[in-house]
């Protein structure tokens, strides 16, 4: 892009450190901003708004060196390997949805993402890794050898693969209004697409397919198991569920899990509903360097919709949570794709 | 087409070594988690071949599902911290003469039927053209297969019903 030559080996280590960085950076900018801050505000918690003079900046720093000197204990009954590999699985799948969410006209992962002949299967491949945690779950709930965690990680894989249903198929009327499942050619399905022959906000797919919206962020919100969803969690009757007997650095790994993908599917709500990095007048090197920033503002937007439903409901219970997925969620998003096919045949 | 012999070999190896830790093991939550080991090479020898789609199916039905229900059955019934001798038997020369038999049939098919065929492969495979061969070419069994599963769901129901 600059015109700077360098080896494929440079380059695997270049990206790979971006990776790496961004990824702990977003989850820490989401901790910071909604779960210390607007948390703060909207439930007038003063801790976390006290040290360090202006709305308490130095408190996520002082949390990361609490998190850094815990001591790493494993329980006497534990299952060391599993207990040890779990909360790494747990990140991997938050990494590896990372990879595929484009930021610009030329930064995303070509290969794996291809626009040409439409034959990539960017949301398709994000989707099928973001299943992988609930391995790294159910891992770490059994090798805990604690009954409190072995409960909250059923309820975690019952949840999860509850809720995995309706998040591919609220996925479905995008791929099949924008005719691709590349992520990248999705965005330009929606930058370069007119409403009535007028182009002046190109073409978002949140107009469409609000419905799809709805449930990939109530899905999203359960797969994430954030409240009102987050029974495997349930501090009050689980403890913290699988994550109990996890400390200190172990912990920030399920932590950085959690808040990486709230941060990642809130991308891909970003991508796929309101159209990404793209700004319909904005071509050219220009959207390289202005795509990231857009993106960024626009899954700030979408993750400060999904942490104020976070910080307003109370905890569903768990029949409850099961018959909203499988008798509402599902059924209404097997509409929303017979609709979306019959209308796109139609016009 | 060096690099890709080379990946199929160190795939296939640690493919090899999953599968013997899932019959090994005398712990059964070890066994399913082996099992993910197998079904990830698996995705990535269909990434060798070009099938991406096929590939991810594979990671969101069978690692992201399939073995989630392993250990979610498991850890519902017993849960079994501590490996179990019972998981183990002393048929170990009958258990390997059967295994070598069905290597032998294997074999012995696919080089029948393929003899020296190659696959030649242009990059990726689309995934337009898999579903186009899914809807003409094949239409029957994948309407069979649907059948079959509306049955297998609707037995499921019957059985999991208590009046």
């Amino acid at each position: 892009m600059i015109g700077i030559e360098v080896g494929w080996g440079t380059t695997l280590a270049i990206k790979t450190a971006v990776v790496l960085g961004i990824v702990p950076l977003t989850a820490l900018i989401l901790g910071y901003v909604f779960l210390l801050k607007m948390m703060s505000h909207m439930q007038s918690r003063l801790g976390p708004m006290d040290p360090g003079g202006f709305h308490g900046w130095y408190q996520l720093i002082g949390d990361g060196i609490k998190f850094l000197q815990k001591e790493d204990i494993m329980p006497g009954e534990a299952d060391r390997r599993v207990f040890a590999l779990a909360p790494a699985i747990v990140v991997l799948s938050t990494f590896l949805v990372f990879v595929v969410i484009p930021a610009g006209p030329r930064i995303r992962v070509a290969s794996l993402d291809s626009v040409k002949m439409f034959d990539g299967v960017g949301v398709f491949y994000a989707l099928a890794v973001s299943s992988l945690s609930v391995i790294g779950v159910l891992m770490a709930g059994w090798a805990s050898s604690n009954k409190y965690a072995l409960l909250g990680a059923l309820r975690a894989a019952a949840q999860l693969i509850a809720y995995e249903l309706p998040l591919v198929l609220a996925v479905v009327g995008v791929v099949i209004q924008a005719g691709t499942m590349s992520l990248q050619g999705i965005v330009n399905f929606q930058q370069t697409g007119s409403l009535f022959g007028w182009s002046g906000i190109g073409f978002p797919l949140i107009l469409t397919q609000f419905v799809g919206f709805a449930l990939f962020m109530v899905a999203a919100q359960a797969e994430l198991t954030q409240p009102p969803f987050d029974m495997p969690v349930a501090e009050s009757e689980l403890v913290a569920g699988y994550m109990v007997e996890y400390t200190g650095f172990r912990f920030l790994f399920f932590f950085i899990g959690e808040f990486g993908t709230a941060f990642a599917f809130a991308a891909l709500a970003a991508t796929l509903f309101l159209g990404g990095w793209s700004v319909p007048w904005v071509h050219g090197t220009a959207a390289d360097f202005l795509g990231p920033l857009v993106l960024f503002a626009k899954v700030m937007f979408v993750a400060f919709l999904m942490f104020w439903a976070r910080f307003t409901y109370p905890r569903f219970r768990e029949d409850q949570l099961q018959a909203i997925a499988w008798k509402w969620l599902i059924p209404i998003a097997l509409a929303n794709i017979l609709l979306t096919g019959v209308l796109k045949v139609a016009f | 087409m060096i690099a890709e012999n080379v990946a199929f070999g160190i795939i296939a190896a640690a493919m090899a070594l999953g599968a013997l830790g899932v019959v090994r093991t005398k712990n059964v939550v070890h066994a399913a988690l082996y099992l993910v080991v197998v079904l990830a090479g698996g995705a990535a020898q269909f990434i060798l071949l070009g099938q991406e789609f096929v590939a991810w199916v594979q990671v969101l039905v069978y690692i992201g599902a399939v073995i989630v229900l392993f250990l979610f059955g498991i850890m519902l019934t017993r849960a079994p911290m501590h490996p179990k001798d019972s998981l183990d038997n002393d048929l170990r020369w009958p258990a390997a003469v059967t295994a070598l038999f069905l290597v032998g049939i294997l074999v012995g098919l696919l080089v029948h039927t393929f003899h020296a065929d190659k696959i030649h492969l242009n990059g990726p495979v689309r995934t337009a053209d898999i579903t186009n061969d899914i809807f003409t070419t094949y239409i029957i069994p994948f309407e069979v297969v649907g059948v079959l599963l509306l049955g297998a769901l609707i037995g499921a129901v019957v059985l999991a019903r208590k009046d």
